[in-house]
């Protein structure tokens, strides 16, 4: 069977030790994290954790199940193959010499994306969209040089029944 | 009232109906223990700290009900994370309080600090950090319900120091609020109705129960079904005593040392009802080849274990208990005459695998271990609660002794504990004090806990030890012989020590056979001790486990001899 790439929304207990939990089930049991994102949701007690992974179908089946299965997981909702909107965000440190820095601000232009830091050497670009979106601005501002990058792993949630 | 910490954890153990600890005192626990010396509550003071989590395991099998562990901060703790494991692999509802260094203190590498939350996040079903004594009695209450819940396992409550010392107005928990933790019980009625039709359409079928089946208590629902519908039935090693032993429907263990007949019969299978089992390794060998033509419904209360190890037609997610109860409820609407009927070639077929391969082994001069067992069995009338050290010991006794009842066979079955038998036996001496109790051990692993036979002779526990003494670490000799080239090494240890006067040394009794006449005499006389006995069995050194899966062949590649 072929690894797929899966989109998992995870609610957890908002307490210390719930995400080493998580991590330690993928670890111990070997399986891949892709990206994690986590953060308090609106109710304070709860905390959604966002994660890409990567595996066939009854391994991840098999993942599901173990993670709902750990006392502090609340719900386990697959988003691969469903409706949902999912976003990443990214900041690129991107060398900006004056000669470069015309086409820079071009570039953030045509993605839509924004300036947030700048500097008499760099610009700090702050991008968010799909994985595509994001690796095509990374390698149109590769060619003229970036500095750091910081991603933060794909957020998701299910489209809404019209 | 204002109570401290400590009161509260004694005070939420009593509601909990907690009558025996097994424990070790420590600097983190000194006030805990200070509050316990105050109460009726039985304590058990083991020699090493292994001991009191295996003790306490041996005694929640035995007893049906939960095990309580209490030691100290740092190495106290440590020392139990091995038993923990294997409580954590077999299921088996045990709580364990340990002391932590006081909460201003953690993180700071304190004198015995160890973060043993960490240490046991992935060999725990569930654990806690206390960092308020205002959560302390919902999270005893909480403990003991994920201990026993559910599919089983270990829970383990670090109590720092100064939440033990801090004193609060002390209110009871009166209801778990979880809601996250909601296990199935009552199984999917429409799949229940597909598993009745397979039973009819069902010609080489066959049961397979696990410990799942005995940790539900589903024997008697068990039995039942095998016996309506004429289902021959086998059992993985935790399995066994979930269906009687001396039944003519029982196949043996399955699995790599399990019985021909059972290995066979189970490749053959056309149906297979799997009752509260995981489908480890050692059961279904090469995982391809594993009863190729057999349609698996399998029945358990944790869908983790459902589609692990193999794909299965009918999923029953749902206590073993229940199911069992209901599908019982279903056949007896219907008539299976008709199956019924249709299977007597089947039967016919276990019958001749059964005459053709039993266990076979020849006393001659120098002891047989398995004659060993098969006297204790004669002797005890398969009424006596044996538990088993790890190694070629366990495989002969999960062989030759006959388990008719749930309980009686204990077991470090899926962490494979060396270490494990003497102090469950004195965990289930404690929960059954008026049964026979019998630690079937070899020389190497009984010396991994031996120090608990002090603990034995001081509490009056008359457990039974039984030595097959083959100066080797037999099983893993036995692999070597077969397939590393006769290369034994280091499984050697002809330095075993005079076990009879060790006995003595611990006020304990010693007795040694040496000759097959001595055998019966040694074990009747052991057995009719009140006192605690080390027996001694001066074994055939090179007897091997037969039959054997070798590990990666398919279940029925079996080596006979």
């Amino acid at each position: 069977m072929e690894d797929k790439k899966y989109i998992l929304s995870i609610l957890v207990d908002n307490e210390p030790g719930v995400l080493a939990r998580v991590a330690g089930l993928f670890s111990g049991r070997g399986y891949n994290i892709e990206s994690l994102c986590v953060a308090e949701t609106t109710d304070p007690l709860v905390s959604r954790i966002t994660m890409v992974t990567k595996g066939d179908t009854s391994i991840v089946e098999q993942i599901k199940k173990q993670l709902f299965k750990l006392i502090n997981v609340i719900k386990v909702y697959d988003l691969t193959g469903t409706e949902h909107v999912q976003r990443e965000l990214i900041l690129i440190k991107v060398n900006a010499k004056p000669e470069f820095r015309a086409e820079i601000l071009r570039i953030v232009d045509i993605f839509r994306s924004k300036v947030v830091d700048v500097g008499p050497e760099h610009f700090t670009i702050e991008v968010t969209g799909s994985e595509e979106k994001l690796s095509a601005i990374l390698s149109l501002l590769k060619p003229i040089g970036i500095k750091e990058v910081a991603r933060t792993g794909k957020i998701a949630l299910s489209r809404e029944a019209k | 009232m204002k109570l401290t910490g400590a009161q509260i954890l004694i005070e939420m153990l009593k509601q909990e109906g907690v009558d025996t600890i097994f424990g070790f005192p420590g600097g983190k626990v000194i006030d805990i223990y200070h509050e316990l010396a105050k109460t009726d509550i039985k304590h058990i003071l083991v020699r090493h700290e292994q001991g009191a989590i295996h003790a306490a395991d041996g005694f929640a099998r035995a007893g049906n009900r939960v095990g309580v562990c209490l030691v100290t901060s740092g190495p106290g703790a440590t020392n139990t994370v091995t038993g923990i494991a294997s409580a954590y692999m077999d299921s088996i509802p045990v709580v364990i309080i340990t002391g932590q260094v006081p909460s201003y203190l953690i993180g700071n590498d304190a004198f015995q600090e160890v973060d043993i939350v960490g240490i046991t996040r992935s060999c725990t079903k569930h654990n806690y950090l206390v960092k308020e004594t205002e959560e302390l009695a919902r999270i005893v209450k909480e403990a003991f319900h994920l201990a026993r819940s559910g599919r089983p396992g270990p829970v383990l409550i670090d109590i720092p120091q100064d939440v033990q010392q801090k004193a609060i107005t002390f209110k009871h928990p009166d209801k778990i609020n979880m809601r996250s933790y909601n296990p199935t019980y009552t199984p999917n009625m429409t799949q229940l109705k597909r598993v009745v039709q397979l039973f009819r359409k069902a010609k080489r079928p066959i049961i397979f129960s696990g410990g799942g089946a005995v940790l539900s208590k589903a024997s008697q629902e068990l039995t039942l079904l095998a016996q309506k519908l004429h289902i021959p039935v086998t059992s993985s090693l935790m399995g066994l005593g979930s269906f009687p032993g001396t039944d003519s429907l029982w196949l043996g263990m399955l699995g790599m040392h399990g019985t021909y007949r059972a290995n066979m019969a189970i490749n053959e299978s056309d149906f297979i009802l799997a009752v509260g089992v995981r489908f480890d390794d050692r059961v279904t060998g090469k995982i391809d080849e594993f009863a190729p033509n057999a349609d698996i419904v399998h029945i358990d209360i944790d869908p983790t274990s459902i589609h692990k190890n193999i794909p299965v037609h009918t999923p029953v997610v749902g206590d073993c208990k229940i199911t069992l109860g209901l599908l019982n409820t279903l056949v007896d609407k219907e008539d299976f005459t008709g199956s019924i009927k249709g299977r007597k070639k089947w039967l016919t077929q276990i019958e001749f695998w059964k005459r053709t391969s039993p266990f076979i082994y020849n006393q001659k001069n120098i002891i047989k271990p398995q004659y060993v067992i098969d006297t204790l069995y004669e002797l005890t009338k398969g009424d006596a609660v044996i538990t088993t050290e790890v190694g070629q010991n366990q495989m002969w006794t999960a062989q030759h002794y006959h388990f008719d009842h749930p309980g009686q066979f204990i077991t470090s079955g899926g962490l494979g504990c060396m270490g494990f038998g003497l102090p469950a036996a004195i965990g289930a001496q404690v929960a059954c004090p008026d049964k026979l109790v019998v630690d079937i051990a070899g020389d190497g692993s009984i010396q991994m806990n031996i120090q608990e036979i002090a603990t034995a002779v001081q509490f009056n526990l008359p457990v039974k030890v039984v030595i097959l003494n083959n100066q080797y670490l037999g099983m893993v000799r036995q692999w070597q012989e077969l397939f590393y080239d006769k290369c034994y090494a280091c499984t050697s240890m002809d330095n075993t020590p005079d076990f009879v006067k060790l006995a003595e040394a611990y006020g304990a009794t010693g007795l040694k056979a040496t000759r097959p006449e001595e055998v019966e005499p040694v074990l009747k006389k052991g057995l009719s001790s009140d006192k605690t006995v080390i027996m001694e069995f001066m074994v055939e050194r090179e007897e091997s486990v037969y039959p054997m899966v070798p590990a990666g062949k398919a279940i029925n590649e079996m080596l006979l001899a």
